[in-house]
């Protein structure tokens, strides 16, 4: 039986450091067009004429009925067969921003339907056009609701940005990976990366309660 | 134009939801600077025929007008839009229940229009939003949230909010109803104050006592038709009509 040695893990520290710097902009690329194509479809499924909303409600139908490290394959590896050749980073980021998108729509989707129609009417008395009713006034109150539920979706999508090393990208996992198969230490690595991982979401969770406390006091 | 005489002028007005009823054909005529209150018990078609004024409530039949422009002209799609915004920037309109924009700070909540709209600066909107949160006495409170206000406070945040667009007409909608009776008092005053500035107003309301003291004239709607109208003194002490006198009956007691 092996002892476990964590001095081993420190020739590797850069190498984790890259790691860790992929799967941040995984993670914040992802968090940001995951957001904003989240608002997006949640008021196309909304307001929008059925001949956008349906092939949307489709898609979110689709995208939550398959696995994400199924659909990652799929846009790396199987769009190439028809001729679309993405390389592997965006790849990743398409796939998490979509597979989290939907998630997100249909957290912001129930926020939106919460929020009391006299605020409709309020900003449309005022001379406000629909969109601009949408963007200052029903939003902003849509994801301040939601922001618990988002900031979960946020947390699960920090983890799940392991997933794109099934597709190549050098993240903290692959970085681990790659450790392991030169040393023969999983636990000392693995151990070392959920580390990092746990410490991470904390900084996330941390950010997402002082906004919360924020957003609270403007209620 | 003939209809340039009046500020507001409805011809015909019909609304039905479904099989019920709600106006019958109303015919109304606001002169510049004059000031209608609207009685009547609920259900009469006061609120719908207020709110069809700014077109929040469609009209099935008849014609509406502010100012010399027809506000429910026959558009689709764009044209609609861009045609009842305008319209609506020159309507003020003041809910039951405020309507303010909890996520925005009180001179948020008064400066968006003017910014979005208008495209004042920065600096003007604050000093235009200022200048009403005076005239409504709440400029202590320019950057509190409105959970921190009272209902009157809200009330009175809700039309320096409206103020600010600088309506041509202010339209009121039971505006004291939600609020807690030591409160109606100091939103009644704003609104006097502003019918001594002139400013065309029409009132939906059930406080009898308020309506006779501002308005110049009183409409009793019942069952989707207005039932009789004239100046405060003929219908709140000598009123013609049965409905009206059973329906006065009733609320005067209750006041």
């Amino acid at each position: 039986m092996q002892s476990l040695d964590l001095s081993i893990v420190t020739p590797y520290s850069e190498m984790l450091a890259m790691g860790l710097w992929w799967t941040l902009i995984m993670f914040v690329t992802s968090s940001v067009v995951s957001l904003l194509a989240g608002i997006a479809f949640a008021l196309i499924v909304l307001y929008a004429p059925k001949v956008v909303a349906l092939p949307v409600r489709f898609m979110t139908w689709l995208l939550m009925g398959t696995p994400l490290l199924l659909q990652l394959y799929v846009i790396y590896y199987g769009l190439v067969q028809v001729g679309i050749d993405i390389p592997a980073p965006v790849a990743g980021i398409i796939g998490l921003s979509l597979h989290f998108a939907v998630y997100n729509a249909d957290v912001i989707r129930a926020g939106v339907v919460s929020v009391d129609p006299g605020q409709i009417e309020g900003a449309r008395s005022i001379g406000l056009s629909r969109g601009q009713t949408q963007c200052y006034v029903i939003v902003p109150q849509a994801l301040r609701r939601t922001l618990a539920p988002l900031g979960n979706n946020l947390i699960v999508l920090l983890k799940d940005t392991s997933l794109v090393s099934m597709i190549g990208i050098a993240e903290l996992v692959y970085s681990a990976q790659l450790a392991v198969s030169e040393t023969y230490s999983p636990f000392e690595f693995y151990l070392t990366v959920a580390v990092i991982y746990y410490a991470a979401n904390l900084v996330l969770e941390a950010g997402l309660h002082l906004l919360e406390k924020k957003v609270e006091m403007s209620r | 134009m003939i209809n340039n005489t009046y500020m507001v002028e409805v011809k015909g007005a019909r609304k039905a939801y479904g099989a019920l009823e709600v106006l019958k054909g109303i015919d109304l005529c606001v002169a510049r600077g004059q000031i209608i209150a609207i009685i009547g018990p609920s259900g009469s078609g006061k609120s719908t025929l207020l709110r069809s004024i700014n077109h929040l409530e469609v009209l099935n039949d008849g014609e509406v007008w502010l100012d010399g422009e027809q506000v429910n002209r026959p558009l689709k799609g764009r044209a609609y839009e861009q045609h009842i915004n305008a319209v609506r920037q020159q309507m003020g309109m003041v809910f039951q229940h405020f309507n303010l924009f909890p996520h925005l700070t009180v001179y948020e909540n008064i400066a968006l229009g003017p910014l979005k709209l208008k495209g004042l600066t920065k600096k003007a909107a604050r000093e235009l939003a200022l200048e009403y949160l005076a005239k409504v006495g709440l400029a202590d409170k320019f950057d509190e949230y409105p959970s921190r206000l009272s209902g009157g406070q809200k009330q009175r945040v809700a039309i320096a909010r409206a103020l600010a667009m600088q309506p041509k007409v202010m339209l009121f909608d039971e505006a004291t109803s939600a609020l807690d009776p030591e409160l109606v008092e100091e939103v009644n005053l704003v609104m006097k104050q502003l019918a001594a500035e002139n400013m065309t107003m029409l009132i939906v309301t059930h406080e009898m006592r308020f309506a006779g003291e501002v308005a110049d004239r009183i409409i009793f709607m019942d069952g989707g038709v207005v039932v009789e109208e004239g100046a405060p003194g003929e219908i709140l002490q000598n009123p013609v009509q049965e409905r009206t006198r059973s329906f006065l009956k009733k609320h005067l007691h209750n006041s």
